[in-house]
């Protein structure tokens, strides 16, 4: 008895399922990525990363045994002429699957396949750029301006603060230029897939500890300017917004608890 | 065909239905913009996971 098949059944039958396996790995080798549900990425994997041991191979054999899963020539010739000469070196392991989250409509999870060496331009330069940038990330987009606008509303104080920061962040961004630069010399030696990957971990556990002190000034003095100044040493600027932005939220959600006991309360003596 | 012999009552339909319940979402941090996401999949907010650009934000 043959060995079942690893993970779901897919289409409606073994004709369609080969069909739409077929069709993902052509355009997985067409485009180098692409964006699928998490079941069709599982199966996926396996029978890609068996083309690409084809196409290591090279020879005529191996050609006519991928021409029968891809049945695109283009698609076959890319295949053996620049992604399995990509891949000489990586014994296994040739295709990354990240999770991206349920689809709308019908909350499908959703799965991004890749090729592990980048082929498109745009994700090589999308490393090189994250690579150049250092760890440094401010605070979310939606969580900073809304807590800068809370802020203002809740108390002066806290709006003085961030004039404050604002000056401060004027004054830190000459070092944290120099950190980029920094960063980009450590990045600028040539490594490729999984490696990329190990040398910004190893810059963002620096950046850690910093932004885990930023938290404990927050937690400690509320509305007062000494908190800023403390951190301004060694953290960034974009951390003293992160702290404005907490005692902001801190502040709204003491407001809203407030209004909904009142409300209760009222319906109670009704 | 084996089929039921007295209607279910309403008490005995809500009790079991009772039981099905809604449990809510792990939900984890995310190292590089601190948003809240799901655990073990890219961060919707800035697109990235594992300091890997996944989605183009």
């Amino acid at each position: 008895m043959p060995t079942p098949t690893k993970g779901p059944r897919l289409g409606g039958g073994p004709a369609h399922e080969r069909l739409m396996l077929a069709n993902l790995a052509t355009a997985l080798f067409e485009h180098g990525r692409i964006t699928t549900t998490t079941a069709k990425a599982k199966r996926l994997r396996p029978l890609a990363e068996r083309l690409v041991t084809f196409a290591k191979r090279g020879d005529l054999h191996a050609r006519r045994q991928v021409l029968t899963v891809v049945r695109d020539k283009g698609v076959v010739h890319t295949l053996f002429a620049e992604i399995g000469p990509q891949f000489a070196q990586r014994p296994g392991g040739y295709t990354r699957i990240t999770k991206i989250g349920p689809r709308k409509g019908d909350n499908a999870p959703m799965a991004v396949i890749e090729l592990v060496e980048g082929r498109t331009i745009a994700q090589q330069a999308v490393g090189e750029a994250e690579r150049a940038r250092g760890t440094r990330f401010r605070r979310g987009r939606g969580a900073t301006p809304a807590g800068q606008v809370a802020a203002e509303e809740a108390a002066g104080e806290s709006a003085e603060e961030a004039a404050g920061e604002s000056a401060e962040e004027a004054a830190g961004a000459v070092p944290l230029e120099a950190e980029a630069s920094v960063a980009a010399g450590v990045g600028s030696v040539p490594t490729q897939g999984d490696d990329d990957g190990e040398a910004a971990e190893g810059s963002r556990q620096i950046a850690v500890p910093t932004e885990g002190g930023d938290t404990d000034v927050v937690t400690e003095s509320p509305g007062s300017a000494e908190g800023p100044e403390t951190t301004s040493t060694s953290a960034g600027p974009g951390e003293g917004d992160s702290g404005a932005g907490n005692q902001a939220k801190a502040a709204s959600e003491a407001a809203s608890e407030t209004s909904p006991a009142e409300g209760d309360r009222d319906r109670g003596w009704d | 065909m084996a089929v039921p012999k007295r209607k279910m009552s309403r008490s005995n339909t809500h009790s079991r239905r009772a039981q099905w319940k809604a449990s809510a979402p792990a939900y984890s941090t995310c190292k590089r913009c601190r948003s809240v996401k799901l655990p073990h999949v890219a961060c919707p907010t800035c697109g990235t996971y594992n300091d890997r650009v996944v989605i183009p934000v």
